[in-house]
């Protein structure tokens, strides 16, 4: 019990230096970097909560595919990094002083609300040969088999868009273009002229 | 022991943060998106101590819809961004004040 609570707050800790690092590092690149410490923390601490197949997905989709993508973007577009990062130090304090106010807040209600309700806060344990993932699939292809049809086409959808929003059509590009080569008709391409005959001199 | 408070707390600390990430990275439209990010696995916190404390499946099953949404959602974004940056050559949030193409 007081080691699984060590490894929490170990892990916890980890977390919130690597958000603050997100926040506040100079470089977008670092930013990128941290946020995978980010999720990856987080991925361990869903573990402990003994969510196992989200954890993975979290590594796999997260880490794996989206923070790859925002590292191509970044490294892609070379952006003038000390142009954008002016304005830090004017928004800062107000920043910092709208994220006290919310998480005093927060906390306050976390904690001392659910004093008077009297819950108890521990998780209980789950059943012996209790499986995660296979619980989640139990429900996933079930219950919620519409949802999962609809987050299918989204991701369709977001294939389509990302392509259709990036290609890019070159002037001057050599490409075969099937439709017109296989209407094209001969009367178009050469024209027979009759001519008679000349006379040898 | 650990338990729904300590992973609430957790949450809300990353919440805040990445709303204070929002404020303070106000320009850079690449530092929005990532603390948006952010912000989504704050919430995903929630509902997976909330799934764990109640010993329902559902709340797991709305996370996974949540980062794949999420996942739709930076695709589509990052090529918005990149199609922005190839006609302003600029990803300044202030500097995208007309609507011209």
């Amino acid at each position: 019990m007081i080691f699984e609570a060590m490894l929490f707050y170990l892990f916890a800790a980890i977390m919130i230096g690597a958000a603050l690092g997100v926040v506040f590092a100079k470089n977008p690149v670092h930013s990128v970097m941290f946020l995978v410490l980010t999720f990856f923390n987080s991925a361990i601490l869903w573990l402990m909560a003994e969510a196992e197949f989200l954890a993975i997905v979290l590594v796999l989709v997260y880490v794996g595919a989206v923070m790859v993508l925002f590292l191509f973007v970044i490294m892609m577009l070379e952006v003038n990094v000390e142009a954008v990062k002016r304005g830090l130090t004017r928004y800062a304090p107000l920043a910092i002083a709208i994220a006290l106010i919310m998480v005093i807040e927060l906390i306050q209600l976390i904690w001392l609300r659910s004093q008077d309700v009297q819950v108890s806060s521990s998780f209980a344990p789950n059943p012996e040969g209790y499986d995660n993932t296979k619980a989640l699939g139990a429900v996933l292809y079930t219950e919620h088999v519409y949802a999962f049809e609809i987050a299918a086409v989204i991701l369709l959808l977001a294939i389509v868009a990302a392509i259709t929003l990036t290609m890019r059509k070159r002037p001057g590009l050599k490409v075969q273009d099937i439709a017109k080569q296989v209407s094209v008709r001969a009367k178009d391409r050469i024209r027979i002229v009759k001519m008679d005959a000349e006379k040898k001199q | 022991m650990i338990g729904l408070q300590h992973y609430l707390t957790l949450s809300a600390m990353l919440f805040v943060l990445s709303i204070a990430g929002i404020i303070i990275n106000r320009r850079n439209l690449i530092l929005l998106l990532m603390c948006i990010e952010l912000m989504l696995l704050a919430v995903n916190f929630n509902f997976i101590a909330f799934s764990r404390y109640l010993g329902d499946e559902t709340g797991q099953v709305f996370v996974f819809f949540i980062l794949t949404v999420a996942a739709a959602e930076a695709a589509i974004g990052l090529a918005i961004l990149v199609v922005l940056f190839r006609t302003r050559r600029s990803i300044n949030v202030e500097e995208l004040n007309r609507m011209k193409g």
